[in-house]
């Protein structure tokens, strides 16, 4: 006989696709183990146990063991549904935008808990308010941080001088901000205005109660999602696929609101 | 990948191939369904073929509902006893036989071919849903059933279609949802509970 080796998990389940009729391979974020692809069995038949539990964006207590190619769920126990997201069409699309940045930023096995912890309270956040434009800011820049590409803010990265209260710009490949006197010596460099840089310190050295509580202008807002957007398009080589659901789904949410 | 061994004839070779593509078949079934029609009877070889022939040549998308149908437009959309009032949207052909085994349903159907799932980069043109809008707009529909699935993308495409078809001034409605049938509360996971108390009724 041979013993199955259980483990203990916490996990926010990121996505999943179909194994077989009844069978799912989920892929979850993990506070020790980072990104994991796991089997749920039997998770399409009506009276699954576990299906509730590892439903996309749900934050759960797993019970796995240990199999021959992917890991089986044995057990599973909702944390948080972040249940108050989910009737919010765009709340729940900012979350499907996190959850894909993190897939996208992270190979699978390695250990980044600040990470998992900035995923579970940005997930937490979005149930809470809602304009979440701050939120995923915040989200995309601490993402960016924890996976070693924290924007440089303070100084040129060139040549290092302080940055000064003036529109500088910024730097895609260097990964930083410009003084104006080392604009031309990158190719791929956008102007920043003095308040989007601001916001973006703010964000970068703050809590993310307190990005919540910052009040901004729509320009502003726009100029910074296009800034960090083009950063993150550059480090993973392509848009993220659920950028362009989220602009549509702002569209029509923007319409309605005129509407009323 | 190739862990054949090289001397496998080739059209063996080819149809273990094409088993392996199919959804739920690994090498290893791959290989045994292979050899298992090698030593099949010629005329059952050939029945087989003609059957997977027959549902690429014979079968159509129905034009109004886009079911798969062996007429366009379908049986259902024809058939002058079901109330063309009624429109259920449906994320597979699969779910329509689900529906229709219940024989509790009398309208219409439309399916959307897969549900919104950003983060696979299927987005609201990738399914049927021009086409729903189109037959809102032309047919005397006073009212659009969503069943999608119950899960995070079939709410999600709910939602938003929910959106786009409430401003034409036409009821909206959503499957119930709560506890499956035979499920026991023990086990039951913090949405489905909450969802299920909401929807609570009189007995
Ligand atoms: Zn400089
Ligand atoms: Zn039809």
């Amino acid at each position: 006989m041979t013993i199955q080796r259980l483990y203990k998990t916490e996990a926010i389940i990121l996505k999943g696709f179909k194994l077989s009729e009844a069978d799912k391979v989920l892929t979850l974020y993990t506070p020790d183990m980072g990104k994991i692809k796991a089997v749920a069995r039997g998770i399409s038949r009506p009276k699954s146990k576990l299906r509730g539990h590892v439903e996309m964006l749900t934050y759960s207590s797993l019970m796995l063991a240990h199999g021959k190619n992917l890991d089986i769920i044995t057990q599973g126990q909702t944390i948080n549904s972040f249940l108050s997201l989910r009737d919010n069409l765009w709340q729940i699309s900012c979350a499907l935008y996190t959850a894909e940045l993190v897939d996208r930023f992270t190979p699978e096995h390695m250990e980044n808990r600040p990470l998992f912890e900035l995923l579970r309270d940005t997930l937490h956040t979005l149930c809470l308010i809602n304009n979440a434009e701050l939120v995923l800011r915040y989200f995309e820049l601490h993402l960016l941080e924890y996976s070693g590409y924290r924007p440089q803010l303070n100084n040129c990265i060139l040549c290092d001088t302080p940055l000064k209260p003036t529109t500088n710009f910024f730097s895609i490949t260097g990964g930083g901000v410009l003084c104006p006197d080392c604009q031309y010596k990158e190719s791929l460099v956008q102007p920043i205005s003095l308040n989007t840089l601001k916001v973006l310190r703010f964000l970068q050295n703050n809590n993310i109660s307190a990005a919540t509580r910052l009040i901004t202008t729509p320009r502003l807002l726009l100029e910074l999602e296009q800034l960090i957007r083009s950063y993150i398009r550059y480090l993973i080589e392509r848009e993220t696929s659920s950028s362009k659901w989220l602009d549509q789904v702002k569209k029509l949410t923007q319409m309605e609101q005129k509407e009323k | 990948m190739n862990n054949h061994p090289v001397q496998v004839a080739e059209p063996i070779r080819k149809l273990i191939e094409e088993f392996n593509k199919l959804p739920g078949i690994g090498p290893k079934s791959a290989q045994r369904l292979t050899y298992y029609l090698v030593r099949m009877p010629e005329e059952h070889a050939r029945e087989l073929c003609d059957s997977i022939i027959a549902i690429k040549e014979k079968l159509v998308f129905c034009s109004i509902c886009q079911n798969i149908s062996e007429t366009d437009p379908c049986a259902i959309c024809q058939s002058s006893e079901r109330d063309h009032t009624l429109i259920c949207v449906v994320e597979n052909p699969l779910d329509i036989m689900a529906m229709e085994r219940i024989r509790g349903y009398n309208g219409l159907y439309h399916v959307l071919h897969g549900v919104i799932s950003p983060m696979d980069g299927i987005g609201p043109d990738d399914l049927k849903i021009e086409r729903l809008l189109s037959r809102l707009k032309t047919e005397d529909t006073q009212e659009v059933i969503l069943a999608t699935n119950l899960n995070l993308e079939g709410e999600a495409t709910a939602m938003y279609l929910q959106k786009l078809i409430t401003p034409l001034g036409i009821r909206v409605t959503r499957l119930a949802r709560g506890l499956p049938f035979g499920s026991e509360l023990e086990y039951a996971d913090e949405v489905t509970l909450t969802r299920a108390l909401e929807g609570r009724r009189e007995i």
